[in-house]
């Protein structure tokens, strides 16, 4: 070896190595000049393979790759033979591991064993680039195009205009406006209350502790008029002063759309009187003087209560839709329709 | 045949004039850089068995009646797009592998990007001059989780239809534009018959061509600034020590590759993953016990839990509970993860240019900060599943939300100052040398200890050898005349004066053993 390459290499200043000692400005910046020439011999120890042992290390790569081929043929005869996702999956990662080990055995000992290193240029421009650059880009904007101001506005009227433009329809022609949308849902004065399959809910449907998931008749199945109904009693119960009427025998209707993120209040624990969320497990208590006030996790809200009667052939009906927005809430809604 | 084809090929595109340092380009030798070649790697299993899926994957909420060979679904009124996702993993040859496959490669993709961005962290490598591509991963995070959610939406399945469902009203809870903004992407009220094929087209063209350009300009970024590197092999700022491109690490890290779609291929196999025929058609009354989004949607899930049941309410207007968790808990976390950069140039006053790597323990205050903060969203994570906690457990589910709702504000008080305490602590140790050596330990005659290190190989008088700079070398022979690189730079004679010719000429030995 004519040359040893450390013995060339640029040295490193020991301070340099202090941890967290960051680089000095001038460092960052004197970087731009070719390192000096290094003369390193072909047969310096540095391009020898990484393997003490490389004729031991090419069989086993030899055997991984055979592994791989034969792995990417068995999936080719399970995907022919339609085998199971087992036997597909595994023949494709046997293909895959023994390429990928093989592969990477390869590079780490069959190849020069290293280190090399190559130089960091300065990030950044000189000043001088810099600063060249800026003229360049200033004197011939100025010139060429600040001169004529009056065109730049009327070109920016135009760009501005068919952004707007392009915007609006965009945004637009994706959904109808909200509106009212989220303040009503489908139930209405006299519906009756469906099951899920399309049967009218008669009074002796549920015993005491019952709940079911119903609908308005032209609504079967609607994501935001799902009603829980719910028996946890047999006689009138009133849950606030103001709903004399609204559970008679005993049946309780709450929208079934949870007032935090929507998802379906589904549960009904009939002992302690709680209708809960299974998401987030909003707790809300229902039963007299207990309109489905939440008292345990993020529910902000109460569920809106549905007022119902009974008609004269028994059957279960809604007194009016429900009185304020059902489910999560939403900036426009504020104070309006907070439960009465 | 193929030399003229280059010939051709090169004639028009010039290849070999500009090309040929980037054969030369030094890649460090650090287990930790491998995470960021994982994600990357993921991303091309994603994009190839997503391919595949998009084939048979029908897009629509259409209503149809399932008629398929899974016999339990069979006369149920389905989406297409549930009925094809039930078709195209038990009808469809290799459908099964592929959608697995691909469910395993997303959680793959947003997890290695997480520890990727952990090590960058924790090593401060986003700093002077990286900041841009530190800001660009982030945003490849957000557009990861982004995407991962869509996609699992798409089955429309009863578990992500609840998680759809959560979307709509977390969408409806921005102040000002929430209601327009649900309507519009949802296309009028929730349901709709929209979304899924919205999502579709978000999930398969959308979000994947930004993250491809993206990853393209992360590497770009990463060739042009040249990589960080840890301290020792002889490491300096003004270097980068390890491996070349050519032949090396395209060895390597194209093994890589592989190595990552066979384990994906495994977990394919083996280990299922979101059988969405258990979990039956999404039916908006309908809901399922111990509903779970993917892994990384677990934090926001946990914080939606542990939010107070708090609601900001003024004559007129809203602020829903869902927005704090679910709008300004993101919004606050993926802002300050994208400054923090300039967040700590500004604190520690620290604006140098840095290309070595700190070790954790060399910088408690960043260290503390990043545990405690990690230690955060881990106990939010754990909150996803107080349901089932309570229910393994067999505790009250209030016991285990109060507890959660005190464990993430007290953990992270706790993390920060231990970790701290632990950095100062492990910099008073011995530091590790980066690459263990075997010792032999020898008992002399007298009854004394002595250790000799092992050399890295039999007869291998140099363990340490130092780096070899390709830009700046010129190789010689055996007898000392410079090694030419075809007609560049034939007749050099003394090695190189300077213009460059015949440097940074990297030969292998002919009598390579």
């Amino acid at each position: 070896m004519p040359d040893s390459p450390d013995d060339s290499r640029p040295s490193e200043a020991p301070g340099s190595s202090d941890p967290g000692a960051p680089a000095s400005p001038s460092s960052a910046h004197d970087g731009h000049a070719e390192p000096p020439v290094v003369t390193v011999s072909i047969n310096a120890p540095q391009f020898e393979v990484a393997a003490a042992n490389p004729e031991q290390v090419e069989r086993g790569i030899a055997v991984m790759f055979v592994l791989a081929a034969v792995g990417f043929a068995g999936f080719g005869a399970a995907y022919w033979q339609n085998a199971s996702n087992f036997w597909l999956g595994i023949s494709l990662a046997l293909g895959m591991v023994g390429l990928g080990v093989g592969m990477v055995a390869w590079g780490k000992y069959l190849m020069p064993r290293g280190p090399f290193s190559e130089s960091r240029h300065a990030t950044g421009p000189t000043e001088e680039e810099r600063e060249a650059f800026l003229t360049d880009f200033s004197s011939r904007g100025k010139v060429a195009i600040e001169r004529r101001g009056f065109l730049l506005k009327l070109l920016s009227l135009a760009g501005g205009v068919f952004g707007i433009v392009a915007l609006f329809p965009l945004l637009r022609s994706l959904g109808p406006l909200p509106k009212h949308m989220f303040y009503t849902t489908a139930w209405r004065k006299g519906d009756y209350l469906v099951t899920p399959d399309g049967r009218r809910v008669h009074v002796d449907d549920l015993e005491e502790g019952g709940v079911l998931t119903v609908f308005p008749p032209n609504d079967i199945g609607g994501a935001l008029s799902q009603t829980i109904l719910i028996r946890p009693l047999l006689t009138d119960v009133v849950t606030a002063p103001l709903r004399k009427t609204w559970g008679p025998a005993g049946y309780l209707a709450f929208s079934k759309v949870c007032t935090h993120a929507g998802c379906p209040v589904a549960l009904y624990e009939h002992a302690i009187g709680i209708l809960l969320c299974p998401c987030h497990q909003s707790a809300f208590e229902v039963g007299p003087d207990k309109p489905a006030v939440p008292v345990f996790g993020p529910a902000p809200r109460p569920l809106p209560q549905l007022a119902l009667y009974v008609d004269r052939k028994g059957y279960l009906r809604a007194q009016h839709g429900y009185y304020e927005p059902v489910g999560p809430g939403f900036w426009e809604r504020g104070d309006r329709g907070i439960a009465q | 045949m193929i030399d003229s084809l280059y010939r051709w090929v090169d004639d028009r595109l010039n290849i070999s004039g500009g090309s040929r340092k980037l054969l030369n380009k030094i890649f460090p030798d650090h287990w930790s850089f491998m995470l960021g070649e994982i994600a990357l790697y993921s991303f091309v299993i994603l994009v190839v068995t997503g391919i595949f899926l998009t084939l048979y994957f029908v897009p629509s909420q259409q209503q149809v009646i399932y008629n398929g060979v899974y016999a339990p679904l069979r006369g149920q009124h389905v989406s297409e797009a549930y009925a094809s996702t039930i078709n195209l993993t038990f009808q469809v040859r290799c459908g099964l592998l592929m959608r697995q496959m691909h469910h395993w490669a997303a959680n793959i993709f947003v997890g290695s990007i997480v520890v990727h961005m952990c090590r960058i962290f924790f090593t401060g490598g986003f700093r002077r001059p990286r900041e841009f591509n530190w800001i660009i991963g982030v945003n490849l995070l957000i557009l990861a989780i982004f995407n991962g959610f869509l996609g699992y939406s798409l089955p429309d399945d009863l578990v992500s239809g609840t998680g759809i469902r959560i979307a709509f009203s977390i969408l409806e809870s921005v102040p000002l534009v929430g209601s327009y903004l649900a309507t519009f992407l949802f296309g009028g009220n929730y349901p709709g018959t929209s979304i899924i094929p919205r999502f579709f087209i978000i999930h398969v063209l959308i979000l994947p061509a930004i993250i491809a350009v993206l990853i393209g300009a992360h590497l770009g970024l990463l060739v042009k600034q040249k990589h960080t590197q840890f301290r020792g092999n002889g490491a300096t700022e003004k270097n980068v020590v390890g491996a070349p491109m050519w032949p090396t690490f395209i060895a390597k890290t194209q093994g890589f590759l592989f190595l990552v779609a066979g384990v994906t291929a495994i977990l394919g196999a083996v280990v299922q993953i979101n059988p969405i025929w258990q979990y039956g058609p999404y039916v908006p009354y309908k809901v399922s016990y111990a509903v779970q989004p993917d892994w990384y949607m677990g934090w926001l899930d946990g914080a939606l839990r542990l939010m107070p049941s708090w609601e900001i309410v003024f004559p007129g207007h809203m602020i829903p509970n869902a927005f704090f968790p679910g709008v300004l808990l993101p919004g606050i976390t993926f802002t300050v993860l994208m400054l923090w950069p300039m967040i700590e140039a500004k604190v520690r006053g620290d604006t140098a240019e840095h290309h070595l790597l700190e070790e954790p323990r060399n910088n408690p205050w960043r260290t503390s900060i990043g545990a405690a903060v990690l230690s955060f969203y881990f106990v939010l994570f754990g909150a996803s599943a107080t349901d089932v906690l309570a229910n393994y457990l067999e505790v009250s589910l209030n016991t285990v939300l109060v507890t959660f709702r005190y464990l993430v504000v007290i953990v992270p008080l706790v993390v920060g100052p231990v970790t701290y305490k632990i950095c100062l602590e492990l910099q008073h140790q011995h530091r590790p040398t980066k690459t263990k050596r075997h010792n032999i330990v020898i008992r002399s005659e007298e009854g004394g200890y002595s250790t000799i290190e092992v050399a890295p190989r039999p007869g291998d008088e140099r363990p340490h050898l130092e780096p070899i700079p390709v830009d700046a070398m010129v190789l010689v022979d055996d007898d000392g005349q410079p090694i030419a690189a075809g007609r560049v730079a034939a007749g050099v004679g003394s090695g190189g004066n300077g213009n460059g010719s015949g440097r940074g000429i990297f030969r292998i030995p002919r009598q390579y053993r």
